[in-house]
């Protein structure tokens, strides 16, 4: 039982938390915020006023920080050259999308059908399942570099596809947030399906699939985050320069400052490949932010 | 159907037909469920639990890669402590610094701005959130481009450029080489980027608070907002805030390689942003003394689960244990 101690209800009262609309004591926390976001936001704005400028503006003298005169030679330069190892681009971005697409749908189909039977079957390894998984919820992926790559040496996965999508399928937070989201159904409502002679994984895909979209798009931001912005599994993994990914294509740019990738078009080039990475980042969580926060309601950890 | 046709057998044979009917009776109890959870755990096990056991194993080993692992007892852990001398001088402390300044400040400010947006109309905190959210949808590679050109060490560099325009330095700085500067720009650039998933967590949990509760405590004599965080929100709101605690442990562990982004070598100059994983990282893939590297890995790993039983024992909820 909760204790609620001193505190008892009594009518309702509206505090400042989540306001209908414009009130001046709301005035302090705009103050408060603008700066900060517009300090927040410099870098990201930056990231967009550099992919446009043209040679002698990236390296004017004193640096100007927003474009003059906007350009798409740095966009144009960047799929006409190739890389050191004579791949094309396009080949690098290409690999990034099939590999962030097919990570996106594997990782919905098996986060969400383990979710469901951890929310709503019942088996002897139920609970034990999900407290490991919430232990993991803190792995650091980075401090078990080094046994990783032996395992997946092992397993023969180096210089296959299958390296960039199978790692990333397993991840902790996105079985969390899909079985909280999942324990808020009604039992009630699977209940009445079970009786009308529906089997499990006819409950997964007409009852719970339609209801968990908002934890479902969660899940496809957090793994289009991981998949799409990683450069690591392609310089650990991946020999095979036709195999890398795009933003791998991108770290090599900015790294080797000796091969001469760091010369006044390598600038420009990297300046449009950041944003080419950086941009459908935005868009899928413009598009899909109210979904998140609905899942995000459902996020509680119980120690 | 099938039920008819496994009782036409019970009367055949009893005794082999029972423990059929058993296994039958499991499939299809918790058939489903097994094979639904299955994938998960599997790639669970390959991908997460087994590399933390092999890191436990190799620990105890000497493993350059080539031979098989020897067995050395604790001789790994000895040597971490006694004679690395780069890890106690450089490492541990840069991480200790390092993670005592990311974690509860990253984590504290993502509350508090959580706590001012949630006092703002839904448009303006939608926009403030995506606002504030944005650094966490960078990558590490995009973002290098940006703070290797704004921290650039020449005269066109935008920090240097516009210090010197100032007046307030009189030489360009090395920012990125420089021992004394390159921790707090790692910790700058972190924070800066430690709105993620946790912050959107404890948003969404400010947002769900019982606005009743507010009211009884208004009544109790709760005199300012203040009072109103520490005695209402936080406590109506701990499994949020327990999320939030680990996301914002992992994000600062995991945030380790970003001294090596920002200097371009590993080790960074002068160890002075040496974080553990780049340590690991340094005697496993450059010195290839595996078994050593494991060591760390433990060490490392122990750390994080003790601040997450920490963070567990802050917020755990009143039906624990």
């Amino acid at each position: 039982m909760k204790k609620k101690g001193l505190f008892h209800y009594s009518a309702i009262y509206s505090s400042g938390i989540n306001p209908k609309g414009f009130h001046p004591s709301q005035l302090k926390f705009y103050i408060l915020l603008l700066p900060l976001a517009a300090l927040m936001l410099l870098p990201i704005i930056f990231i967009f006023s550099n992919a446009f400028k043209p040679p002698d503006e990236l390296f004017a003298f004193p640096p100007r920080f927003f474009v003059i005169n906007p350009t798409f030679k740095n966009f144009s330069d960047l799929f006409s050259t190739m890389s050191t190892s004579g791949i094309p681009v396009s080949r690098y971005l290409f690999n990034s999308i099939v590999i962030a697409l097919v990570t996106i749908l594997a990782s919905i189909l098996v986060s969400s059908t383990a979710a469901y039977a951890l929310s709503k079957l019942n088996f002897k390894l139920k609970k034990t399942i999900f407290s490991v998984n919430t232990v993991a919820l803190m792995f650091v992926p980075i401090a078990v570099t080094i046994p990783r790559f032996l395992i997946i040496n092992n397993l023969g996965l180096i210089d296959t596809f299958w390296v960039h999508i199978l790692p990333a399928l397993a991840m902790p937070v996105g079985l969390f947030l899909l079985k909280q989201f999942i324990d808020v159904i009604p039992n009630e409502v699977i209940e009445a399906a079970r009786i009308d002679g529906a089997s499990d994984f006819q409950i997964y895909r007409m009852i719970i699939l339609p209801l968990i979209r908002p934890a479902i798009a969660t899940i496809a931001i957090l793994t289009f985050q991981a998949t799409w912005n990683d450069a690591g599994i392609s310089s650990l993994y991946i020999n095979k320069e036709g195999l890398k990914t795009f933003a791998f294509y991108l770290s090599t740019l900015t790294a080797t400052t000796s091969t001469g990738a760091n010369t006044v078009a390598g600038q420009g080039i990297a300046a449009a490949a950041a944003l080419i990475l950086f941009l459908p980042n935005l868009i899928i969580f413009i598009l899909l932010q109210s979904q998140v926060m609905s899942t995000m309601s459902h996020s509680g950890l119980k120690g | 159907m099938q039920t008819s046709l496994s009782q036409g057998f019970e009367l055949e044979v009893p005794k082999e037909n029972k423990r059929n009917s058993g296994f039958q009776h499991w499939l299809k109890k918790e058939g489903s469920a097994y094979s639904m959870v299955s994938m998960y755990v599997i790639l669970f096990l390959i991908f997460i639990a087994a590399p933390v056991l092999v890191a436990g194993l190799l620990s105890f080993t000497n493993f350059d890669t080539i031979q098989f692992p020897r067995f050395i007892g604790l001789k790994n852990y000895i040597t971490l402590l006694t004679q690395d001398d780069i890890f106690m001088k450089y490492v541990l402390p840069n991480t200790l610094q390092f993670a005592a300044i990311v974690g509860p400040g990253g984590y504290i400010l993502s509350f508090l701005l959580a706590w001012i947006l949630a006092q703002l109309p839904k448009l303006p905190r939608t926009i403030f959130a995506l606002i504030l959210y944005s650094p966490s949808m960078t990558s590490g590679v995009a973002m290098a481009v940006v703070w290797k050109t704004l921290f650039s060490g020449d005269q066109t560099g935008y920090l240097n450029s516009f210090l010197l325009g100032l007046n307030i330095i009189q030489e360009p700085i090395q920012w990125l080489q420089s021992p004394q500067y390159l921790m707090v720009i790692m910790i700058l650039v972190t924070l800066w980027s430690s709105m993620g998933v946790g912050f959107l967590a404890m948003l969404a949990g400010l947002l769900d608070v019982n606005p009743e509760l507010y009211e009884a405590a208004r009544i109790d004599g709760i005199k300012n907002r203040f009072q109103e965080i520490i005695y209402i929100t936080i406590p109506s709101m701990k499994p949020q805030m327990l999320f939030g605690a680990v996301m914002a442990l992992v994000s600062t562990f995991q945030a380790g390689a970003i001294g090596v982004v920002l200097s371009g070598s590993n080790p960074t100059p002068q160890y002075a942003g040496q974080l553990i994983v780049n340590h690991i990282e340094d005697y496993g893939f450059l010195r290839y003394e595996m078994g050593y590297a494991a060591a760390v890995s433990v060490v490392l790993l122990i750390m994080v689960l003790l601040l997450d039983r920490l963070a567990v024992n802050l917020f755990s909820s009143e039906d624990y244990l």
